[in-house]
C-alpha cells in the first residue's frame, strides 16, 4: 500500500512543483505572486484537450497550448503586471486574482464547461511495480518534471539569459547597472513560468482531466509548495511540491481521502507558523 | 479624521439609508439592497484590518460561513432560539479568531496572505465534507429568526434589520478609527518596526482588529443565513473571500465610505450582469484588474483627490 501511496505522491507532488517553480521564477524577478499561476495549467491542458478532440496529433496539441500558455503569459505581463509597476503587494494580488477570473471566464467562453481529458501519451495499461500499479502516465510526468527541473538548472546556471534572471532577483538595480534589461527578464520570466505551468496541464490532464475551472485547486496548492520551501527558492519550490503531494497522498491513504485537500493546507499553516521562511527560504530583512 | 466629521457622514448614512426604500421598487431590489448590507457590513469590518493596519486577509469568508452555520446548527439541530444562537456563533468565532489570529499574525505579506487563505478553504472544504451535519455541498435549510415571538421575514422587514447593524458597524469602526487604537493601527500600516519603536504593542493591536473584523464578518453570515434561510458553503469559499477583500480594495483603502461603496458596487454588478451570464466572469476579472491598474488606491479616495482638485482649480 504504502508504494502505492508513494507513487501517487510523488506523481501530484511533481506537477505541484512544477507550478511552484513558476511561482518562484515570476516572484523572484517581479516580487509578484501570480495568482493567475493556476490557469496557465488549465489552459495547457484544456488547449491541447481541444486540439486532440479536434483531430490533431498528441505531440502538436501538446506543443500549440504550450505556446499559447506561453503567448497569455507574456500578454498578462505586458497588460496587467507592467502597468502597475508601483502598486503596492495588495493591489498585484488583486490584479492577478482579477486576470485569474478573467482567463477562466474566457475559458469558459473560448471552450466551454465541460470536462475533458487528454488521451495519456503511451497507453493506458497499468504497470505493476512491487504490488502497486502504475499508469504508464505517472512515468511521463516524474520523467518530464525531472527533465524540466533539471533543464532549468542548466538554464540558470550555464546561460546568460538565465544567470541574468538570478541577477535581476538579487538587486533589481546592480542588475539594471550591468545591462541587463530588466522588463525583457521580468517578460521572460512570466512567459517561462506560463510554459511550465501549462507543461504541468498537459502532464496531469491525462490523469486527472480538466475542466476550466481546474486550475483553482492547483494553483493554490502550487502557492502552498512555493511557501512550504521558502518563497522564491527554486530548490524550495521543488522540495516543498513533493513534500506537499506525499503528506496528502500519506493523509489521503492511512487518514481519510476527503479530507486530502485540509492535511495539505493544515501542513501548510504548520510550516508557517513553525518556520515562517519555508525549508530552504533564506531570510529576509525589513527595511525600515 | 475628525469626530465631529465622522458623526455627520453617520448621519449622512443613516439618513441614505432611511432614504434608500423610497427608490426600491420591488422585492427583488430590496433584496439586492439587503445582500449590499450583509456585504458591506463584513467589508467595514475588513478595511479595519487590510485599509487601516495593512494585514491581508485571504480568509474572511471562512468567519462568515462559520458564523452563518454556527447559527444555523444550533438552531437548526440543538433548537436554540435563533436571537441566542447568533450572537453565541459569533462569539465562538471571535474566540476562534483569536486563537489562530495569535500565530498567524505574526507572518507578513504573502505569507499572511498565505496562511489566512488556508484557513478560509480548510474552513470552506470541512464544511462540504462533514455533510451529515452541515448538508454538504447542497448546503443547510436554517430556521428563521424570532424577536419577541415575531418572526422576521420578507425583505422590507430584513432591510431595517440589516440597515440598523450596518449603521452600528459603522459606528463602531468610526469609533475606533478615531481613538488612540486606530492611530496605532496606522502606525503599524506605515511600517511595524517604526511604530514598535515608539512604543505601540503591534502583536495586540493587530490581534484586536483581526479578532473585530472576524466578528463583523460572522455577524454579517448569520444574518445572512438566518435571513435567507439556507446556506451553502460557497459562503465560506475561497472565491467569497477574494470578493470581500475585492470590494475593500475596490472602494478604497483605508475609508470606511470605500467599503461601502465597494460593497455597493462589486455587489449590483452581477446582478446586472446575470443578463450577461456568459460574460460575467469576463467582465469581473476585467473590473478588478481595471480598477487596480488605474485606481490603485481605490474609487472613494481617488474620487475625493480629483473633487479636491477641481475645488481649487476656480479660486
Amino acid at each position: 500500500m504504502l508504494t502505492q501511496y508513494l507513487l501517487s505522491g510523488l506523481t501530484s507532488g511533481a506537477i505541484y512543483a512544477l507550478v511552484a517553480l513558476g511561482f518562484a521564477l515570476v516572484y523572484n524577478a517581479s516580487h509578484v505572486v501570480n495568482f493567475a499561476q493556476g490557469e496557465f495549467v488549465m489552459i495547457g491542458g484544456m488547449a491541447a484537450a481541444v486540439l486532440v478532440e479536434a483531430g490533431l496529433p498528441l505531440p502538436l496539441s501538446i506543443a500549440i497550448s504550450i505556446a499559447g500558455a506561453t503567448a497569455v503569459g507574456l500578454l498578462l505581463e505586458k497588460l496587467a503586471i507592467e502597468p502597475a509597476r508601483n502598486a503596492s503587494v495588495v493591489a498585484l494580488i488583486i490584479i492577478t486574482i482579477g486576470a485569474s477570473i478573467l482567463l477562466r471566464g474566457l475559458a469558459t467562453l473560448v471552450w466551454d464547461k465541460k470536462i475533458h481529458r487528454l488521451p495519456a501519451f503511451s497507453g493506458e495499461a497499468p504497470l505493476s511495480l512491487g504490488g502497486a500499479t502504475l499508469l504508464p502516465q505517472v512515468l511521463w510526468v516524474l520523467g518530464v518534471s525531472a527533465a524540466a527541473v533539471a533543464a532549468l538548472t542548466w538554464f540558470f546556471r550555464r546561460t546568460l539569459a538565465g544567470k541574468a534572471m538570478l541577477a535581476v532577483s538579487h538587486n533589481r538595480l546592480a542588475a539594471e547597472l550591468m545591462g541587463i534589461s530588466v522588463r525583457r527578464t521580468l517578460a521572460a520570466s512570466f512567459a517561462l513560468s506560463a510554459a511550465l505551468g501549462a507543461l504541468a496541464g498537459v502532464l496531469i490532464a491525462p490523469i486527472a482531466f480538466t475542466s476550466w475551472d481546474s486550475g483553482v485547486m492547483l494553483g493554490l496548492k502550487g502557492f502552498a509548495a512555493a511557501m512550504l520551501g521558502g518563497l522564491g527558492s527554486s530548490a524550495g519550490a521543488v522540495l516543498g511540491g513533493l513534500a506537499l503531494g506525499l503528506v496528502e497522498a500519506i493523509g489521503a491513504g492511512y487518514l481519510s481521502s476527503a479530507y486530502k485537500d485540509v492535511f495539505a493546507f493544515l501542513i501548510i499553516l504548520a510550516a508557517l507558523v513553525l518556520l515562517p521562511q519555508g525549508l530552504l527560504g533564506r531570510g529576509a530583512a525589513e527595511r525600515v | 479624521m475628525r469626530p465631529s466629521g465622522s458623526r455627520a457622514s453617520l448621519l449622512a448614512l443613516a439618513a441614505a439609508l432611511a432614504a434608500l426604500p423610497l427608490v426600491l421598487a420591488n422585492n427583488y431590489t430590496y433584496e439586492v439592497a439587503i445582500l449590499v448590507g450583509l456585504n458591506a457590513i463584513t467589508c467595514v469590518g475588513l478595511n479595519l484590518l487590510v485599509g487601516y493596519a495593512g494585514q491581508i486577509s485571504l480568509g474572511h469568508a471562512g468567519f462568515f460561513g462559520l458564523g452563518a452555520y454556527g447559527s444555523a446548527l444550533l438552531a437548526a439541530r440543538y433548537g436554540w432560539p435563533p436571537l441566542v444562537s447568533l450572537p453565541a456563533a459569533v462569539a465562538a468565532v471571535g474566540v476562534l479568531a483569536w486563537a489562530i489570529g495569535r500565530p498567524i499574525l505574526r507572518l507578513r505579506g504573502h505569507y499572511l496572505a498565505m496562511a489566512t487563505l488556508g484557513f478560509g478553504v480548510i474552513v470552506s472544504i470541512v464544511l462540504s465534507i462533514e455533510d451529515r451535519v452541515t448538508g454538504g455541498p447542497d448546503g443547510m435549510a436554517v430556521p428563521p429568526l424570532q424577536v419577541l415571538g415575531f418572526t422576521l421575514q420578507g425583505e422590507r422587514i430584513w432591510y431595517w434589520v440589516v440597515a440598523a447593524v450596518l449603521l452600528a458597524a459603522v459606528w463602531l469602526a468610526q469609533n475606533l478609527v478615531d481613538s488612540p487604537h486606530g492611530r496605532a493601527l496606522r502606525a503599524l500600516h506605515g511600517s511595524e518596526t517604526a511604530a514598535a519603536a515608539l512604543g505601540v504593542d503591534a502583536a495586540r493591536h493587530k490581534l484586536f482588529v483581526f479578532v473585530l473584523s472576524a466578528l463583523f464578518a460572522a455577524t454579517a453570515g448569520g444574518l445572512a443565513a438566518h435571513y435567507a434561510g439556507f446556506i451553502t458553503p460557497a459562503k465560506a469559499s475561497f472565491l467569497h473571500s477574494i470578493e470581500l477583500v475585492t470590494m475593500v480594495v475596490f472602494g478604497g483603502m483605508a475609508s470606511t465610505a470605500g467599503a461601502l461603496v465597494g460593497a455597493a458596487v462589486l455587489t449590483t454588478l452581477p446582478q446586472l450582469l446575470t443578463m450577461l451570464k456568459e460574460y460575467e466572469m469576463v467582465v469581473l476579472g476585467a473590473v478588478l484588474m481595471g480598477t487596480m491598474i488605474f485606481m490603485p488606491r481605490g474609487i472613494v479616495p481617488t474620487l475625493e483627490k480629483v473633487l479636491a482638485a477641481a475645488r481649487r482649480k476656480p479660486d
